[in-house]
């Protein structure tokens, strides 16, 4: 028997480490969709020209703009000093992956737009004036095959790093064993390819049913076009099935490593498998994120069931548990 | 080079929370916060029970994980003994470096930048003890300069049974603990 | 100011310190700036007050702003350190809690409803109740009860006034019976600070003491230095406290049985002719007596009753045996405990004269103190046929201080006669006194009851009137000129000024005598021509004094071996084993061990003892202090936990035999405590309303101690009588 007792009383830190609230799981979540739709996205422009579908692909990064920024800004939100986060960029901490995130946050931002403006909308409710001189840079961009196939690299690259970042950043924080694996960096992008093709096939979904007016029908008809199960909606079922497959495997060896390590190591795992945090990884991340849209998509793919948008919203609110579940789990685990 | 030292005695040391409490005013370390504690860790069955006693901090690691995760180089390893510290005008509050901490020895001030133990770096560039060192009524705290094997840190080092917490996170402490025999 | 043996520390860092090429370049800096540093400072030495150790202390103010305190390096008490409650001293100046201005009684005494009135209102309330208790009553027929240094001067008033009734519970509930039971067998007590030498003991024995809990400064330092020596230390406690874990040996007796263990003890060092032959020869009386009287107490006979095995209580008597005289058998403090506490006591002393420790090296040394005369006052008023109510009719013989329980019992009962007033001085009577309960009713009984604290202690809200002292680092004091081993004489002086309209001691005392009309008992303008006039009269320098902090004596033998003649005060003139004023008194001449009363089934024995980081119920608002501590915990044996379902950090109520139920308290359960008692620290559980950072944080001991055993000889009243029951919250 070891009976430990302090008296230190750190609000944060004791009984256990409380250091990221909301904030920080709601910033992955959407750091990784927008990993997912910058992959996604770079990945059609990089099959352009023999991609029929790729015209209608205006809107994905402009989605992952707005998703970008809310997720900046809830990781603003987190900062306890924050008058001083232009210190991010007076500097370049190579052993940092909070610096290295900083700085591929920002520039995923000009791939994005880049992206955005290789297929500008038709129509925008306001400032018809800037989309007519986005479309003459559209124009010009397209005219230059080369620049085309960098940006989509750009995209490809900027996702592939953004998704491995965030799981990266816990990984790298040896002091919580649940977080101390590299595989953190794969398990958050595929985690991430999952939620953005399940955020663009659930908006397929509703643009069927109640897209109303010019706007809307701009955005969602895009989607419906690529997603049209005709068309790229099934691959993007396709996708989505071997991401969450993926992810799984991935979680597994995840899994599989902390309990081969140390004591500490098998007492984090735990914390998943059979502790406080078990019912809502089970529950959550595991039945609802991943099993169930799996069987549900592979019974739609070999057409034994009608579509829906339930897959999609559950491999959602798994891609969130997750992250939800591991920021929390993962603060409570100690050496 | 040097590298700064904490020797702590705890064949001595009763816990009485002086180094907490000195380093509380030295430091307007704010309150319901502290950058120094004491832990008790008993072992045993009544009444054959054995308690080691620590006063334990920020342990300077010399593989400082705070110090690597640190986006804007706000945690720094200080030019003079290996001491940790960290520049309040730059860091952002990201605590990055407070879930870093195996020890969990950094808090957010409620100013909003990271903090924790500096050795009271701002007493001994002036010759000074650190606070918690030269109040501790048990003399059970010693500090010095590991690298100079003449200090009274190396040669308690090594004539006595000394550990340091957690060595198997790898961070290389600079807060060693003195035990009986 | 560097307050460090700065030599060694140079040796360390001076060449590292240029080989980098920093030093003082660094400060000033970002870092620096946010540690608070720069700004002009001022060092002003004075002493603590946040316990009765009175430790010597140098304050620092930076930019006229109290920042920190710190041992004065020439005061042999601190030794230049202080501990965490003299560090944290500063605090009860920015205590947000503390008391501000004079308030009078709105309502019903106890509801704690005042209406804030002027120094003049107040002091005029105060002496126009003390006048007419006088006329009709008398003025024996006002109280003080005062613990500390500060009383002084209010006591001064009040003797002038007429009053004789002075107690501090000091005596009946804390160190009385330790010290009758040392006067009844060396003729004197082992004073405060206590004169043991525990630095050089070789092998101290700690019965119950908690050195390292109970932070008296000079002890716990010197208890360090003597492990570090390698001291053979023995503890004796139904606790493992930390003592013990420093100890060689550790006998978790069964509680109220030490008499027994002491007995034991005794008889092993005379059967084996292991103690100071040559020097209970050459000093003892009624050896003979004594050595037959042991006969039976066996460490066979021991162990059933302690519980500790007669091999190891053989084998620690020779312990002590082996390093006599510098064996120190701690005489402890707060020593009441079960009622036969002065008899304990008295064990303790003659295992102490078997050892031959008293005036020894290692032992119990000779202290002495500095000569400086009194303040030439006026005679006081001619003390009537009355008498003193504390202990009519010398019902507790070996008294040789008033008992305060004995005033409160008087002021229930009105006899010998009435007591119609009390004035308190920094004491918290409804957390020093057993039995709330009886304090209430005795206040309850009361005219006026004047309060004069620094902060709204329990006792202040009971009160008609409540005088809000300055903290001690906010005032001057009397000087303090102590019984030590090395003699002195150290000031008290303000470091920073009151922030409201608190007043020192000095000022409310001499204002209230002035209010009483007797202002001729003090001739003197303010307390710095008092200390002035003194000093001056002592032939010592008032300036070296303001500037030190502390003058300090000759050094002068402290031990028989240094040449200090021994005497003993006693009948017989030598260490009395067979006490012949005992016998004549009617009590056992030779200590006699009685079982105590068994644990009732379900419950817990409760013992009490102290923390490091806080004096009695005065501290748990000071912001620094409740930092480190801001509740106690009730320990509980971790298998008894088990058993009952409850967890470390679950909260329990502990409700005593009279049915009396605590605040919620979180449940320590740890492998350091026996299964038949619980411990807890005194001083929490405060239900005054006025401590809001303290209110009922923790339980209080205090409430759940309606039970005591007056000791018969001394009126002490033990406390460790008490019962508890763990109740669960349901939850």
């Amino acid at each position: 028997m070891l009976e430990l007792s302090s008296n230190r009383h750190n609000p944060g830190i004791d009984p256990a480490l409380h250091a990221w609230g909301w904030e920080i799981p709601v910033y992955l979540f959407l750091g990784g969709m927008v990993a997912g739709l910058l992959v996604l996205g770079g990945f059609h422009i990089l099959k352009g020209r023999n991609d029929p579908h790729a015209e209608a692909y205006p809107w994905a990064p402009m989605l992952g703009v707005v998703l970008l920024s809310a997720g900046m800004g809830t990781l603003f939100l987190d900062l306890s000093h924050k008058l001083y986060v232009w210190r991010l960029y007076l500097t370049f901490q190579p052993t940092s992956p909070m610096s290295w995130g900083a700085w591929i946050l920002l520039l995923v931002y000009p791939a994005l737009l880049l992206a955005a403006l290789l297929h500008p909308p038709e129509t925008v409710p306001f400032g018809d004036a800037v989309l007519a001189r986005a479309k003459v840079w559209s124009r010009w961009l397209r005219m230059r095959p080369r620049l085309v196939q960098a940006i989509g690299a750009a995209n490809l690259l900027g996702g592939v790093s953004l998704g491995i970042y965030t799981g990266i950043l816990l990984g790298s924080l040896g002091a919580r064993p649940l977080w101390n694996s590299a595989i953190l960096g794969p398990l958050f992008l595929f985690s991430g390819l999952s939620t953005a093709a399940a955020a663009l096939h659930l908006l397929s979904m509703l643009s069927k049913r109640q897209v109303k007016g010019q706007f809307g029908d701009a955005l969602l008809g895009g989607f419906f076009k690529l997603l049209d199960p005709k068309a790229g909606g099934e691959a993007m079922l396709r996708a989505d099935t071997s991401f969450l497959t993926i992810e799984l495997g991935i979680m597994a060896l995840w899994l599989l490593g902390l309990l081969t390590a140390t004591s500490v190591h098998r007492e984090a795992a735990a914390l998943l498998l059979s502790g406080d945090y078990a019912p809502a990884f089970w529950a959550l991340v595991i039945i609802t994120g991943i099993l169930t849209p799996l069987f549900i998509q592979t019974a739609e793919l070999s057409g034994k069931i009608r579509h829906t948008a339930a897959p999609a919203v559950l491999v959602i609110i798994g891609g969130f548990a997750l992250r939800w579940i591991l920021v929390s789990a993962g603060q409570t685990s100690h050496w | 080079m040097s590298r700064l030292a904490m020797v702590i005695d705890t064949a001595l040391c009763v816990g009485c929370s002086d180094c907490v409490v000195a380093c509380k005013t030295e430091n307007n370390v704010p309150e319901g916060y502290c950058r120094d504690w004491i832990t008790e860790s008993v072992r045993g069955e009544f009444p054959t029970v054995g308690l080691e006693i620590r006063s334990e901090r920020c342990n300077h690691c010399t593989d400082a994980p705070c110090v690597s995760c640190c986006p804007t180089g706000a945690s720094h390893v200080h030019d003079f003994g290996g001491v940790v510290l960290v520049e309040h005008d730059k860091c952002i509050g990201c605590k990055a470096c407070i879930a870093a901490c195996p020890y969990d020895a950094r808090f957010g001030n409620p100013e909003g930048y990271a903090d924790k133990c500096t050795f009271c770096i701002h007493r001994v560039e002036k010759g000074l003890l650190p606070a918690c060192v030269s109040v501790c009524p048990t003399h059970c705290m010693h500090f010095g300069d590991l690298e100079d094997p003449e200090s009274e840190v190396s040669k308690l080092l090594h004539s006595r049974p000394n550990h340091t917490l957690l060595p198997e996170a790898g961070t290389k402490p600079n807060v060693y603990y003195l035990t009986k025999g | 100011m560097n307050l460090f043996s700065r030599r060694r520390f140079l040796r360390i860092t001076a060449g590292t310190l240029a080989a980098a090429g920093l030093g003082p370049a660094l400060l000033g800096g970002p870092r620096a700036r946010a540690a608070g540093l720069g700004g002009a400072l001022q060092t002003i030495p004075t002493f603590c007050d946040i316990c009765f150790w009175k430790c010597g202390a140098v304050a620092t103010v930076r930019d006229g702003k109290l920042w920190k305190i710190e041992g004065n390096p020439k005061d042999p008490l601190s030794q230049g350190r202080l501990c965490p409650r003299g560090t944290g001293g500063i605090g009860a100046t920015f205590d947000p809690d503390r008391l501000r201005r004079p308030l009078l009684r709105a309502k019903v005494r106890g509801e704690e409803q005042w209406n804030v009135v002027s120094w003049d209102e107040a002091l005029g309330f105060t002496a126009e109740k003390m006048k007419k208790i006088a006329a009709e009553y008398g003025p024996e027929a006002m109280g003080m009860f005062s613990h500390g240094l500060g009383g002084n001067f209010l006591k001064h008033t009040l003797k002038a006034y007429g009053a004789v009734n002075f107690a501090a519970p000091s005596f009946a509930q804390c160190r009385g019976p330790r010290d009758v039971g040392f006067r009844l067998t060396f003729g004197d007590d082992p004073g405060s600070p206590e004169r043991t030498d525990i630095a050089h003991a070789k092998c101290l024995v700690l019965i119950g003491s908690h050195l390292g809990e109970n932070m008296h400064n000079t002890q716990v330092q010197e208890f360090a230095q003597a492990v570090a020596n390698g001291c053979t230390v023995i503890v004796a406690d139904p606790r493992f406290s930390v003592a013990a874990s420093k100890a060689k040996h550790y006998l978790p007796v069964k509680p109220g049985t030490d008499i027994a263990l002491l007995l034991a003890w005794m008889h092993v060092l005379v059967k084996e002719k292991l103690y100071d032959v040559e020097y209970v020869t050459k000093h003892g009386y009624g050896f003979e007596q004594f050595a037959a009287y042991l006969e039976p107490f066996t460490p066979e006979w021991a162990y059933p009753e302690t519980g500790i095995s007669p091999d190891v209580i053989r084998e620690t008597a020779r312990e002590m045996g082996r390093h006599h005289p510098a064996t120190l058998v701690h005489p402890g403090r707060h020593s009441t405990w079960y009622g036969d506490d002065t008899q304990r006591s008295r064990a303790v002393a003659l295992l102490n004269a078997l050892l031959g420790s008293w005036g020894r090296e290692g032992g119990f040394y000779i202290p002495s103190s500095m000569e400086l005369p009194g303040y030439p006052y006026p005679a006081y008023p001619p003390k009537g046929e009355k008498g003193k109510v504390d202990n009519p009719g010398k019902k507790y013989p070996f008294a040789h201080e008033a008992i305060s329980t004995g005033i409160r019992e008087a002021t229930i009962t009105g006899a010998p006669y009435p007591i119609k007033g009390w004035l308190t001085y920094a004491v918290n009577l409804m957390y020093a006194l057993p039995n709330q309960a009886e304090t209430i009713k005795a206040i309850e009984a009361l005219d006026l009851l004047a309060v004069v604290d620094v902060i709204p202690s329990e006792t202040a809200g009971w009160a008609d009137v409540v005088l809000p002292e300055a903290t001690y680092l906010e005032r001057h004091d009397d000087l303090n000129v102590e019984l030590f081993r090395d003699s002195f004489i150290a000031l008290r002086q303000p470091v920073v000024p009151a922030p409201d309209e608190q007043k020192p001691n000095w000022w409310i005392a001499k204002e209230l005598a002035t209010k009483l009309g007797l202002e001729r008992y003090y001739p003197w303008k303010d307390i710095e021509e008092y200390l002035g006039h003194r000093l001056a009269k002592g032939g010592y320098s008032f300036d070296e004094l303001k500037k030190n902090g502390i003058i300090l004596g000759p050094k002068v033998p402290r031990t028989y071996e240094e040449g200090v003649e021994p005497t003993f005060e006693t009948p017989s003139k030598k260490i009395e084993f067979y006490s012949t004023q005992l016998q004549e008194k009617g009590f056992d001449p030779i200590p006699k061990y009685t079982p105590p009363d068994p644990v009732p089934r379900g419950t817990f024995r409760l013992l009490t003892g102290r923390a490091p980081t806080h004096s009695f119920s005065r501290t748990q608002t000071n912001p620094l202090l409740h930092d480190v501590m801001s509740e106690n915990e009730v320990w509980l044996n971790a298998k008894e936990a088990k058993r009952l379902g409850v967890k470390s950090g679950d909260k329990v109520r502990l409700k005593n035999q009279d049915g009396v139920v605590s605040e919620l308290v979180k449940v320590k359960a740890t492998e350091r405590i026996r299964p038949d008692c619980v411990f807890m620290v005194h001083g929490f559980g405060h239900t005054s309303k006025g401590l809001k950072r303290a209110y009922r944080k923790g339980a209080s001991d205090s409430q759940l101690q309606t039970r005591y055993r007056t000791d018969p000889l001394m009126g002490g009243t033990g406390m460790s009588m008490n019962f508890v029951s763990v109740e669960l919250e349901p939850s």
